[in-house]
């Protein structure tokens, strides 16, 4: 199997799905001539043309409503956001038109449209360019909200995503675009709304998704050298939910930590809580952990951005404080 | 035309009557006054162009053939609604006549119509979309981002601005730097046209040749029609920004007895005409709210539907729901179909510096 970076990953997710259907087209600022922001959509302009990779002004809620417009009249717009944070501007077309017109249609209309782009922390990027905002999209009703954490997933879930008949929010991470991994060749699709099982164990269940998942790897592979052993599920899909896979984790290992880089209050870690107290109640033997980015916002001093993120130490200490073991 | 406008007027009255009786909820804006607009561009156009408005948006689908007694039963929230009472009065979509929708948000359906233009260049179809908007709407960013796209991809929109005067109690002036809209469309190298939106045979010549216009693929055209609406901005408005002398000094502009004194004057009608069709009316419009009152109320489990659609999931054409008539609904090719030919950009063009005679003048 090809070893691909995520950047190349996605690459090959968008090109196979623009050979396959030519109502799907890419717009978005800097993707054709520039080849991408981060070079996501290297080469698509000279494959397909100057119709289906469209360089936009930057008018995120423009462009980003010409996509719904398209989508609600066949076509199968792909709407690359530079950042997930210069999509706040578009909110409105995604939450009022995008989410809501099937339903204020009462089933008449569809929109198949995917908004994808980097979230959460990019590197000393300050407060207006690190939010990780999974959890503003997972609140809407009539919206799927993916963040996957592998290159493979990438691909097979981006292509799962535009051939998906709804509005479907697709987060990367800025800081896994090199991070390379094997990828499947040709036809791979993952279908939204499954959970992985990385790891089994049943000591704990570690809950994680996008970039926050590698660091849930890393403290889980340092708690198996303590022999501490857990079910570590990326979750990929944050709507719909695998609520299946995660209480049958819980179900098995009595615990759970929830890892998200996000902020706490409100954060998709707080559904999941909910979730599990609410189904797995007495199933519990340690209130659920959230290891979460700390609710500020982001700084650019290193110290000061790294105080504020998610560790692999605050990881490991939370596995252990929900098994009451010594954390001296 | 009149009986159109008539019909427009008729149910926009028994409107207000029903929203006085409960009947209705929520929030209701009437086109009283407005309608030679909607009915000028709709007799201009193809019925297969789409067409996008606002939020006061009874009087297009009316103008487009939708059936009034469902139109009716979406404003009374009953499940024989065109959304099966889950849009209401400022939702109406009526996809089998090409009208997708009326839009809640100030704005929000103009990049929509972007959109719509979009594919249809994508196509190469010579559909136009028609995109209805206040003034005030005039002053978010959707309009300007939007006009801006659209013209310089050369999407076939008439952006079609009713300048009724009050964005709600705010007169236009009073927050615009330039309150004439269709002005703006020179900021992007747009045709902009003014008419005189109480005169339906002014609107439909004019609207007829933007639509030309945009057919012959030389972009959009920002149409501004002067009008007024004789009630509130909706039913809970009073309307006290504005003195009872200026409504009724207005209210001598109306289109519809214009209308009707033209085609008496041309001898192409005689009253005995006039006077049928207002009969004809009448009954249709009692029709509709008769259907509606005699109506269901949506099945509860309804609120769980129509959020996303399931994987093979079809869409079923209101008619076909309520009145289980067959309906031609809108299909589009598929992806092996589709042969996309259309140069957006096209390669080089760039590269030689392409220079609007405005820029040439600035440098």
């Amino acid at each position: 199997m090809a070893q691909l970076a995520w950047r190349e990953a996605l690459n090959q997710a968008l090109g196979e799905e623009m050979e396959r259907d030519a109502n799907v087209f890419l717009i978005g600022e800097e993707v054709a001539r520039y080849d991408g922001a981060y070079k996501v959509s290297q080469g698509l302009l000279a494959r397909f043309g100057s119709a289906r990779v469209v360089d936009a002004p930057i008018s995120e809620l423009g462009f980003a409503g010409l996509g719904v417009g398209a989508a609600m009249v066949g076509l199968r717009p792909v709407v690359e956001m530079m950042t997930w944070n210069f999509a706040i501007l578009a909110m409105d077309q995604i939450v009022n038109n995008a989410a809501k017109l099937r339903q204020m249609s009462g089933g008449q209309l569809r929109c198949p449209i995917v908004f994808r782009g980097p979230n959460g922390a990019g590197g000393r990027l300050a407060a207006q360019h690190s939010q990780s905002l999974e959890a503003n999209y997972a609140h809407f009703p009539g919206l799927k909200v993916v963040a996957p954490s592998t290159p493979a997933d990438a691909k097979g879930l981006l292509k799962a995503s535009i051939r998906d008949d709804n509005p479907v929010i697709f987060l990367e991470a800025e800081l896994l675009y090199g991070m390379k991994g094997e990828v499947p060749a040709g036809e791979h699709v993952v279908p939204l709304g499954k959970a992985d099982l990385k790891r089994e164990g049943s000591d704990c269940t570690l809950l994680a998704w996008s970039r926050a998942y590698g660091f849930a790897e890393a403290a889980a592979a340092r708690l198996e050298g303590e022999g501490i052993r857990v079910d570590l599920l990326d979750l990929r899909t944050l709507k719909p939910l695998d609520e299946e896979a995660i209480l049958a984790s819980v179900q098995k290992t009595n615990r759970a930590v929830v890892v998200e880089e996000g902020w706490s209050f409100c954060g998709v870690g707080a559904q999941l809580v909910d979730l599990i107290q609410l189904h797995a109640f007495d199933f519990l033997d340690a209130p659920v952990e959230r290891v979460t980015g700390l609710d500020v916002n982001r700084s650019y001093a290193a110290v000061l951005e790294h105080a504020a993120e998610i560790s692999v130490d605050r990881i490991v200490a939370a596995v252990k404080k929900v098994l009451y073991r010594d954390q001296g | 035309m009149y009986r159109t406008m008539y019909l427009i007027r008729r149910f926009e009255e028994r409107c207000a009557q029903a929203y006085g009786q409960g009947k209705i909820n929520g929030f209701c804006h009437l086109y009283i006054g407005q309608e030679a607009v909607a009915v000028g561009v709709t007799e201009a156009l193809r019925p297969t162009d789409y067409l996008l408005t606002a939020y006061r948006d009874h009087g297009y689908a009316l103008t487009r053939g939708a059936d009034p007694g469902m139109l009716m039963a979406e404003l009374f929230g009953r499940g024989t609604g065109y959304s099966k009472g889950k849009g209401g009065s400022m939702h109406i979509y009526d996809i089998e006549h090409y009208v997708l929708g009326g839009y809640g948000i100030v704005g929000g359906q103009i990049p929509l119509a972007a959109g719509t233009a979009f594919a249809s260049r994508y196509r190469n179809e010579d559909r136009v979309t028609v995109c209805f908007f206040g003034e005030a709407a005039a002053n978010q960013g959707s309009f300007h981002e939007t006009l801006n796209m659209a013209s310089k991809w050369k999407l076939p929109v008439i952006f079609l601005c009713e300048n009724n005067r009050y964005g709600m109690g705010t007169a236009m002036e009073r927050v615009s730097a330039v309150p004439a809209v269709h002005k703006r469309g020179g900021a992007y190298q747009m045709r902009g046209e003014l008419v005189d939106g109480r005169d339906v045979l002014a609107v439909f010549e004019v609207a007829k040749d933007c639509a030309a216009h945009c057919r012959a693929g030389k972009g959009p055209v920002l149409l501004e029609a002067d009008t007024y609406r004789y009630r509130g901005h909706s039913m809970s408005d009073a309307a006290t920004y504005r003195s009872k002398k200026e409504v009724e000094e207005e209210r001598k502009a109306d289109p519809i007895p214009k209308l009707r004194a033209w085609a008496l004057a041309a001898k192409v009608a005689a009253d005995a005409d006039f006077d049928a069709l207002e009969a004809e009316v009448k009954s249709i419009v009692d029709e509709a709210v008769r259907f509606a009152d005699a109506s269901p109320e949506p099945a509860v489990e309804e609120v769980w539907t129509d959020h996303l659609v399931e994987p093979g999931e079809r869409d079923v054409p209101p008619r076909e729901r309520v009145r289980g008539v067959k309906v031609a609904w809108p299909t589009h090719p598929s992806g092996q179909e589709l042969k996309v030919t259309w140069e957006l950009e096209p390669a080089g063009r760039a590269a030689e510096g392409e220079e609007s005679p405005e820029m040439r003048k600035l440098s």
